[in-house]
């Protein structure tokens, strides 16, 4: 709740406002019987036109004031309930940008979208729903009660006990078949879950001729949501039965008392007309409050889990500004990047994805990383630009260890391509422009010439300013690997790295890519992570990784030489004793 | 006339429930007979209760009891009402869903490979549960809602025509003022949807593409772009909400001047001896009680449009046509595992012709590689060969025996296909590699698993062959998962097989082994490669090189080098450094 109370607070008045002119509706509600009342015991008996022209123009006039009241309070509480709500949608984006990207893996991309819409959509409604009819649902309730005690305190009693057995029925019922319903859910999922597996694996299941059992998998699967269903509706089936007798119950109890009172003179018929009235308000009510709690128990869970998320907190901290430390001396040394005995581990991970990695890169050198899948190429490259702490160990660029640069520089500083291909919707151009806001467009055409994306973009009809739709869906793969690459050289980093960047690229591309990267200024520091050989031969240093240990470093002569794992990779890739050229 | 058909198409799925159909309506009649006789004995009793001494009492007990026993009668046939209609609807629910289950086994693949999965998912899914909600709704409100306002109507005209005419009149109001308000409202629903939607792919966009935004430094532009269309969503959504909230208290309004204008009309009657009190009790309880079900059916109306809607999505998937039968002298067969292909035709879409006139002839136990840039036709020759697709023009012949003239059961049986599309069933490693030969031994699936070269991961895997792989593979990775599809082939090791990038997602050394186990299990089987690394197929005895559908050049990898053409290119460029 805290979070939301935050926002809560700006619409205080609102938020006060609304239930209060919902009550004051829900008072003219409960003030209509005793003006039939009045009619009956008074108007009718006494046969006064006039008295009942005035009850029935009091009857109208207060189902207009009533539609004020509760006019006024929908206003509020949508104002109260969507600015609440808009306001925690801000925190909770602002907040995901602060999150590291160990956090970020922890809680997983799907679930903070859906925490940032459906989440959130559902707290609006139930803040709304909570503001309008918390307290109407009770008030209406008692206050039907409390009337009746000013009819006949004996007959009132008739309400005490009803009360309590409505409840109990209608929460009752609903605290069996909740988790009922969330159990046939689960089912629901499962043949979710059998179709769409039927559907990726189309080509499989045809080919081993499994059709007729899949078929009978999902129906099997689909009995046993229905015979779910069946149950649960049964159960549910209950409450309207059982809360309808338990009204009549309680009706016919009154006309029972009713009639004695009436015998012996305490009450006028009216009274009784009105007590009736008052018992089925109650039922009406009674159902709205459950289905109320329903809706805010829900909107309680999506809150909770939204705050799950605010909760999280980022565990690196980045120093402020140190923009000016750079110009004391740091920028000159000879050295691009170090690492000391690094070790990393993720968090919720048992075992190191790095473990004691230590190597220094000078200035304009270049880099390969080589090694099998899951070797740690990328956890490794993703130390440089800080994305990840390493556990223990240092890494410094530019002579300065990374913990000490503020955000903003240091981010300026590597520029990187990675593996994941993401471009984001808007115009070829924009897509730059992320990369560096100020460049001009000869720098962009340089940038794209660099990554070998400069015909395809001249191809197109608008050039940069050529559309790109979400996910770039009208890109190939390789013109998106390849504007991902562009996008990161037109912020002219001091240190670039490409993690597997070329995997969606022709062999002839990924050629050309090379040589273009050979001739980037000669201060940049180039890192490059692939799977082949071919890409990092010719590279100043190769590292090569096995299960997160460093098992070779050296150029590609020495390693051919001493290290037997960059032999086995190499050879599995260019055949045993033959030297390519 | 669309929504027509649709209709009484819902009710032939719905007729083998009848019996239920039936039995729900009588218990509808009975209940809401039972419902409008409430408050008139209630009324009756009351009128038994002139003032002091005046109350009879036997006729009061009697009202009493029979307010009592139509409760009852009512509450039971309330129930039944319930459960019938339950029934009714989940089990024409489970009836759609088995027919659209057993229709997409026979969808033929252009059609699957046309249309998204997750449109198709949510049709048997989401498009089944929004028919089953209106449906059932339907079946409640519809029915009883109508028989309420007839029933009211005519006991309310037998005690009092004019008061009736007054409800009568006044009432349709609710209906226009609400009506009036759905549609000043429309404008704003439609405007906050669009804005919605405007913020949801911002925030779909933002939230994947986080890393990159947080490497870019984006933060703060991003935000900015969110905050904007974060405002714009607040202003409309509270328009929208407010609006579309007026309408309750607005159709409450309507309902209490009725209510006012009955009591003035039934008092001032009374007063003249038209009607008694417990009458007037009557009619105010009716007056309340008459307005419901119209908001009630208008909504169920909406409600069930939106179900025809759902319930045509799902006839039309199921109206698909079929994928041709086999024929039927279609054979079983197993293959000697020579293949031919004569002047073979093939497109996808017929204005852009991919392959024309292909020809090939493969003799048992030969190794065939197919290379070439991607989108050249490689996989669609597999998509001919297993028969996911049919050729337009020429054949495809096993043994000499068109493809056609066998079960497409059988033919793809004889081959063993392992694809870059790592896909795995829900359930053990075990099921999983025994998915071709459920019935196989611990032993074969140990044999096949260390064919693979999985054997040792999976020993590692927290329950060994028991573990369960969930949707997607979700707790092993890419590489392990490619491992078992190998090893779910290895298992049955039919006479010929197909190897689609089988290797694309295990690094090099691991290949390296793989190889060597593929090209044991390829010794004596005709056999189909794809691959991109050229490095892997230069063993194959016959290299296709094909590009934009056409076979460039064939030959072994000796001959292709030495004709200086594409295949040497293609080699060149990846080794060429």
């Amino acid at each position: 709740m805290k979070y939301l109370k935050f926002y809560l607070k700006d619409y205080k008045r609102d938020s006060i406002l609304a239930p209060l002119f919902k009550m004051l509706e829900a008072m003219f509600d409960l003030l209509v019987p005793v003006v039939v009342a009045h009619i009956i015991n008074v108007g009718i008996v006494r046969q006064d036109r006039g008295d009942i022209l005035r009850c029935c123009g009091l009857l109208v006039l207060m189902a207009i004031v009533g539609l004020c009241c509760s006019f006024t309070a929908q206003y509020f509480a949508a104002r109260a309930a969507i600015g609440s709500a808009a306001g925690l949608r801000h925190m909770l984006f602002s907040h995901i940008q602060r999150l590291g990207f160990s956090e970020m893996d922890t809680i997983g991309t799907s679930t903070l979208i859906t925490r940032m819409t459906s989440d959130i959509n559902q707290v609006q409604n139930g803040l709304n729903l909570f503001l309008r009819l918390f307290l109407r649902s009770p008030f209406i309730v008692f206050g039907a009660m409390v009337m009746a005690f000013t009819i006949n305190v004996k007959i009132a009693l008739i309400f005490v006990v009803t009360i309590p057995v409505l409840s109990v029925i209608i929460f009752g019922i609903m605290g069996i078949t909740s988790p009922l319903y969330k159990k046939v859910q689960g089912k629901l999922d499962v043949i979710t879950g059998n179709a769409r597996e039927n559907l990726s694996g189309v080509r499989v299941i045809r080919a081993f001729g499994k059709e007729q059992e899949e078929t009978d998998h999902f129906s099997g699967a689909n009995e046993e949501l229905v015979k779910g269903q069946l149950f649960v509706g049964r159960l549910s089936a209950l409450m309207n039965p059982l809360t309808y007798s338990a009204v009549n119950i309680g009706i016919i109890a009154i006309l029972w008392a009713g009639s004695r009172s009436v015998e012996s003179g305490v009450l006028m018929s009216g009274d009784i007309v009105a007590l009736v009235n008052y018992m089925s308000q109650i039922l009406v009510e009674l159902v709205k409050l459950a289905n109320l709690i329903v809706s805010i128990s829900r909107a309680m869970a999506s809150l909770g889990r939204v705050e799950q998320v605010l909760d999280t907190k980022t565990a690196m901290e980045f120093p402020e500004d140190t923009q000016n430390g750079e110009d004391a001396g740091c920028g000159d040394g000879e050295e691009a990047v170090r690492f000391e005995q690094v070790s990393l581990s993720y968090a919720q991970a048992g075992e190191e994805s790095l473990s004691d990695i230590s190597f220094s890169v000078k200035k304009g050198e270049t880099v390969g990383i080589i090694g099998g899948t899951g070797s740690g190429k990328t956890s490794l490259v993703h130390l440089i630009p800080r994305f990840y702490d390493a556990t223990s160990g240092e890494v410094s660029i530019l002579g300065r260890p990374v913990k000490e640069w503020d955000k903003e520089t240091l981010r300026r500083k590597v520029g990187i391509v990675m593996q994941r291909v993401q471009v984001f919707s808007g115009t070829i151009r924009s897509n730059l422009l992320m990369g560096n806001e100020g460049a001009g467009e000869e720098e962009m055409w340089q940038a794209l010439r660099a990554a070998q994306a400069e015909e395809f973009v001249m191809k197109k009809s608008e050039g940069l300013d050529e559309p790109v739709e979400q996910g770039g869906r009208n890109l190939s793969g390789g013109q998106k690997q390849r504007l991902t690459i562009a996008r990161a050289l037109v912020r002219k980093p001091e240190i670039l790295i490409l993690d597997d960047s070329s995997s969606a690229l022709d062999y002839a591309t990924d050629a050309a890519l090379r040589k273009a990267l050979k001739d980037l200024p000669s201060n940049v520091t180039v890192f490059l992570v692939s799977q082949r050989t071919s890409s990092i031969r010719h590279a100043d240093h190769i590292l090569v990784l096995e299960d997160g240990k460093a098992a070779g470093w050296g150029t590609h002569e020495e390693l051919l030489e001493s290290c037997q794992i960059y032999r086995e990779i190499y050879e599995s890739q260019y055949g045993k004793g033959e030297s390519a050229v | 006339m669309k929504q027509k058909k649709t209709f009484f198409r819902v009710l032939r799925h719905i007729r083998p429930y009848s019996f239920f159909v039936i039995l729900s309506i009588l218990c509808g009649a009975v209940s809401v007979a039972a419902q409008l006789l409430v408050p008139i004995f209630c009324g009756d009793a009351i009128d038994y209760m002139l003032g002091i001494g005046r109350v009879d009492f036997a006729a009061v007990k009697e009202l009493i009891f029979s307010i009592a026993l139509v409760t009852a009668l009512s509450a039971a046939a309330q129930w039944v009402l319930a459960a019938c209609n339950n029934r009714v609807t989940f089990c024409v629910s489970r009836d759609l869903r088995n027919e659209a289950m057993k229709k997409l086994q026979k969808l033929p693949l252009s059609y699957l490979d046309a249309h998204p999965s997750g449109d198709l998912v949510s049709r048997i899914i989401a498009d089944v549960d929004t028919f089953a909600d209106g449906l059932l709704m339907g079946f409640t409100q519809f029915f009883t809602g109508l028989l309420t306002i007839l029933g009211t109507l005519g006991i309310m005209l037998f005690l009092n025509p004019g008061i009736t005419a007054i409800v009568v009149l006044l009432t349709p109001l609710s209906l226009f003022v609400a009506a009036f308000i759905a549609k000043r409202t429309y404008k704003y629903f439609g405007k906050q949807a669009q804005v919605r939607g405007e913020q949801t792919a911002l925030i779909n966009e933002m939230v994947e593409g986080q890393k990159i935004v947080q490497a870019f430094g984006y933060e703060g532009r991003s935000l900015e772009a969110f905050d904007e269309v974060n405002e714009r969503l607040r202003s409309v959504s509270v328009k929208a909400v407010f609006f579309s909230s007026l309408t309750n208290p607005s159709t409450r309004l309507v309902n209490n001047i009725v209510y006012a204008g009955v009591g003035l009309a039934s008092a001032m009657i009374a007063i003249s001896g038209g009607i008694t009190i417990g009458e007037l009790s009557i009619f105010l309880s009716y007056a309340s009680q008459y307005a419901k079900p119209f908001n009630e059916i208008s909504g169920v109306v909406t409600e069930m449009q939106n179900a025809l809607a759902c319930a045509a999505r799902i006839f039309e998937l199921i109206d698909e046509p079929d994928e041709s039968p086999d024929r039927e002298n279609a054979a079983e067969f197993q293959s000697q595992g020579q293949v031919r292909l004569s002047h073979v035709f093939f497109s996808y879409d017929p204005d852009k012709p991919l392959i024309e006139d292909l020809n090939l002839e493969v003799k048992p136990g030969q190794r065939v590689a197919i290379v070439g840039p991607t989108g050249c036709g490689k996989t669609t020759l597999i998509n001919l060969l297993m028969r996911f697709y049919d050729v337009r023009k020429g054949s495809i012949q096993i043994d000499g025996k068109d493809i056609r003239d066998m079960t497409r059961h059988s033919l793809r049986q004889n081959y063993g296909m392992v694809l870059q599309d790592t896909w795995l069933k829900t359930g053990t490693v075990r099921e999983n590699i025994a998915y071709g030969k459920p019935g196989a031994s611990m032993e074969e699936v140990v044999e096949a698993a260390k064919a693979a070269h999985a054997h040792s991961f999976i020993r590692r895997l927290p329950k060994g062959y028991d573990t369960l792989i969930g949707e997607n593979g979700g707790n092993i990775s890419q590489g392990q998962k490619q491992l078992l599809c190998i090893a779910r082939v290895m298992l049955c090791l039919p006479p010929m097989l197909i190897l689609d990038e089988a290797t694309s997602n295990i690094d090099t050394r691991t290949e390296v082994r793989i190889q060597e186990a593929f090209a044991k299990m390829m010794k004596g089987r005709t056999s189909f490669l794809v691959a991109h690394r050229l490095s892997t197929i230069r063993e194959a005895d016959v290299i296709l090189v094909m590009k934009d559908g056409h076979i460039l050049e064939k030959g072994t990898h000796e001959s292709l080098m030495a004709s200086h053409g594409f295949y040497e290119k293609l080699y060149n460029s990846q080794f060429g450094g």
